[in-house]
């Protein structure tokens, strides 16, 4: 589990994080969610020690990490995954020779170990027989592959991505998504992925923090995001003409729904006669007017476990 | 500029900060030594044997005083080689080629966020990235400071005789005459600390490169322009005191 607590960062006098709080929790997938320059990347970097932060604490499973001391950051950051927005594979190396990399340089591993680990950890993100390529001869998808699998390589407890699917068609992007929730599942992470992409937080988000000039507008899960009454969030997930229709089909299918249930409701009352086996079903769904009815309680208790 | 001096006093305080395993860097000091030596001999080569012949037709062409023995070609020949011409052009041609391409390097390690990589790993970049690159250029320096002496001679040699300047024998003698060995190790000396100016500033024009592309461009000419100033100024302040 990762918790920060009031974040804030200054870039020559411009206030990029103003007082960001909350936690990661082990085993999902947490979105860091806002449009572009609202201090994702900022606050990631911030978590992961690349960029000190002018205020506020960063604590990973309940060691503090900002200002500590340099070896028990040093201790924290060897169990730091990180896949970057470029990838930020070595040019100089072989794809295998970037995912021994940390191996060599974090463990005690010898040569047969690292290799049989490497193999696993490129055969897990579906590149077996990649090894001897240059991250110049593969492509975008395959380098965000290679960069899960050196994050991974050893044994990390928590992973961070920087806009995982950049510049990746659709396809390729759910892909990699799908990889990191596996991966996060599989191993239970922490993992942490800074995106703008609306797919993702519907595809694989367990806990949304929705950032808004640099402040935390929001916090949920992807079956609360879609029903805020924050502005902000709204325009922003709204903004996607796919994701204005696909609300506009909800509230549509929502509202024949009620006016089924109500017409439904006045018949049977018109008529006076005993609840049929019919109407007792109804009564248990979740009721629009009523949110905490007894199928709306259990949904949110769901989420929450 | 003196901000600037300040953050490079700094920067090289970190490679020795939290350093790798002397495995680690002597396995990268030897990959360092072979980019930055190997790859260098062959322009080394060619513009030590020209600046050697040059030299010896121009100072034929000046001395055509019959008072003055021919033998004096080959003695000022070898004395502007060891002294100036091989350390201090060897390393202003290097300044160029490895400087800029260390520069460049870094720079684009730094904007693809290579370097951020190796510090989420818990690792000292500057210290990783950087120390073997001095070293090696410290190591290797001189050897090629060796070689251009060698060939520059061999140059003005092949010059003098193949034109008619001079003869064999006449160049020979001027070259094994009135000879101090002090000046083989003050050109070393040169060589040295020309190597550990150009690889620390490259390294730092490159390690603090930010932007895109023509950021990496601007850094490796910067670091081209800086070495080559560095290193006359140490060629002058080194003259001073150790001549």
């Amino acid at each position: 589990m990762i918790e920060i607590h009031n974040i804030h960062k200054a870039f020559d006098g411009k206030k990029v994080l103003d007082g960001v709080s909350g936690v990661f929790e082990t085993g999902k997938t947490n979105l860091l969610l806002g449009a572009s320059g609202t201090g994702k990347s900022v606050l990631l970097k911030c978590i992961v020690g690349l960029i000190k932060p002018d205020l506020g604490s960063v604590t990973f499973d309940g060691t503090y990490f900002t200002n500590n001391k340099l070896d028990i950051r040093q201790e924290i950051r060897r169990k730091i995954g990180m896949l970057f927005q470029g990838s930020a594979l070595f040019d100089s190396m072989t794809v295998e020779q970037n995912v021994e990399f940390p191996l060599k340089m974090l463990t005690d591993m010898n040569k047969e170990e690292r290799m049989d680990r490497v193999n696993f950890c490129l055969k897990r993100v579906g590149l077996e027989g990649a090894n001897k390529k240059m991250p110049s001869e593969i492509s975008g998808g395959m380098k965000k592959r290679v960069g899960i699998a050196r994050a991974i390589a050893p044994h990390c407890t928590y992973l961070f991505c920087d806009e995982p699917n950049s510049g990746l068609d659709p396809q390729t992007a759910m892909k990699i998504d799908e990889l990191i929730k596996e991966i996060t599942e599989e191993y239970n992470i922490t993992t942490i992925i800074v995106t703008h992409d609306m797919n993702s937080v519907i595809e694989i988000g367990d806990k949304i923090m929705f950032l808004y000039e640099g402040k935390k507008l929001w916090e949920g899960t992807r079956d609360e995001i879609m029903d805020t009454d924050i502005h902000e969030l709204n325009e922003f997930i709204f903004a996607n003409r796919l994701m204005r229709d696909a609300k506009k089909v909800e509230d549509e299918e929502r509202e024949e729904e009620e006016e089924r249930r109500h017409n439904g409701q006045v018949a049977s009352q018109g008529k006076e006669k005993a609840p049929s086996e019919e109407t007792v079903e109804t009564r248990d769904e979740p009721q629009p007017e009523n949110p905490d009815g007894p199928a709306a309680t259990t949904q949110s208790g769901n989420d929450k476990v | 500029m003196l901000q600037s001096f300040g953050k490079y006093l700094l920067f090289m305080q970190s490679l020795f900060t939290r350093k790798e395993s002397a495995k680690i860097l002597f396995g990268r000091t030897v990959d360092e030594a072979i980019l930055i030596g190997i790859n260098s001999i062959f322009i080394v080569a060619i513009v030590s044997t020209f600046i050697g012949a040059v030299t010896c037709v121009q100072v034929a062409y000046n001395l055509n005083n019959a008072f003055i023995p021919r033998s004096t070609i080959g003695f000022m020949v070898r004395e502007m080689t060891i002294l100036e011409l091989a350390p201090t052009i060897t390393s202003i041609v290097l300044a160029g080629k490895v400087g800029s391409s260390i520069a460049g390097g870094l720079g684009t390690m730094q904007i693809t966020e290579q370097v951020d990589a190796l510090e989420v790993m818990g690792i000292n970049s500057a210290s990783y990235l950087v120390l073997p690159k001095v070293v090696a250029a410290i190591l290797v320096f001189p050897m090629l400071v060796i070689l251009a002496m060698f060939l520059s001679i061999l140059g003005g040699y092949l010059a003098g005789t193949l034109s008619g300047e001079l003869t064999p024998q006449e160049y020979i003698t001027g070259i094994r005459d009135q000879f101090i060995p002090y000046n083989i190790t003050f050109a070393l000396i040169k060589s040295v600390v020309f190597a550990f100016l150009i690889s620390s500033i490259s390294s730092f024009r490159g390690y603090y490169t930010s932007g895109g592309a023509l950021e990496v461009g601007a850094a490796s000419t910067a670091a081209v322009t800086n070495s080559v100033i560095a290193i006359l100024i140490g060629d002058f302040v080194l003259a001073y005191i150790l001549l």
